[in-house]
């Protein structure tokens, strides 16, 4: 699964916007996603996840950082991610399902913050970039 | 069977009461067919499904979405008891439009999208979370009497 010329052009435009707000939909993402999907907090035991607090809000930060290194990218997600994607196959082994769900949660962050730009063309465009880009952090994991 | 706290209860029915069901079940059956083009296999006396604006426009996708989501709205109302209250349905997708019940899950994630970028703000983390425990449920309740 590749992305089209206008799938890329959606991401990238967008990213402007979404990236003045980059830290705090990170935080609102995996806030939703320990709300909604209690099981993911597993991965977290070392960490205070109460809404607000920091580890969360540094980790927050962190996961969107990464996604605006695969949107600047974004004709070579594999080459800028490869660290990462060795990472989560080596080190951290986070089961490939919850990938969609902080997926998800960030298409749901990313409707409630903009949601005229959020058209069907362009959650369809987001839903499948996040989906190459969870494809590329599990791609070494067997 | 899932349960529901006051709370959930209270959260889901509040906001359902804001939402209109006409406008964005047309929405979500759209968004579907968009983002997940596979799902169009249902659909072929639809018509014109051909691009996003094709089929956020059709007049059939819409008509259909509403009736989806009238029906999502029985939800609402019986949610101690959503594998009762669907127990039809479900047959009726198995039986006779042989749906594979993963389209259910697709279809309630786009919901809570849906309601995301209707409700903004107001779609706190834990709102989102009693819906995802409702569509999750309806999907569960859909699927229940496969055979």
């Amino acid at each position: 699964m590749s992305l089209t010329k206008a799938e890329r052009t959606i991401i990238v435009s967008m990213w402007n916007k979404v990236s003045t707000q980059a830290d705090s939909i990170g935080t609102e993402a995996l806030e939703r996603l320990f709300a909604s999907y209690p099981q993911t907090k597993t991965y977290f035991p070392h960490f205070d996840l109460h809404p607000g607090s920091a580890q969360l809000r540094a980790h927050g930060s962190k996961v969107v950082a990464a996604v605006g290194d695969a949107v600047k990218s974004i004709d070579n997600i594999s080459g800028a991610l490869s660290k990462l994607s060795e990472l989560h196959a080596y080190i951290l082994r986070v089961d490939p399902v919850n990938f969609k769900l902080l997926s998800h949660c960030l298409l749901v962050t990313l409707g409630t913050r903009f949601p005229a730009d959020f058209t069907a063309e362009a959650h369809a465009a987001w839903d499948k970039f996040l989906s190459v880009v969870s494809s590329v952090l599990t791609e070494k994991y067997r | 069977m899932v349960h529901f706290t006051a709370e959930e209860k209270s959260a889901v029915t509040s906001l359902w009461g804001k939402v209109n069901v006409e406008e964005a079940g047309g929405e979500a059956l759209g968004r579907l067919l968009v983002v997940y083009p596979w799902t169009q296999r249902f659909f072929d006396s639809f018509g014109n499904l051909s691009s996003a604006s094709a089929i956020m426009g059709n007049p059939k996708v819409k008509a259909h979405g509403k009736k989806v989501l009238t029906s999502f709205g029985d939800a609402v109302k019986n949610m101690d008891n959503l594998k009762g209250a669907f127990a039809k349905l479900s047959e009726l997708h198995c039986d006779k439009l042989h749906v594979d019940p993963e389209n259910f899950r697709l279809l309630g994630n786009v919901l809570v999208i849906i309601l995301a970028s209707h409700f903004g703000r107001e779609f706190t983390p834990d709102m989102q979370a009693a819906w995802q425990k409702l569509v999750s449920g309806v999907a569960n309740a859909l699927s229940h009497k496969y055979h």
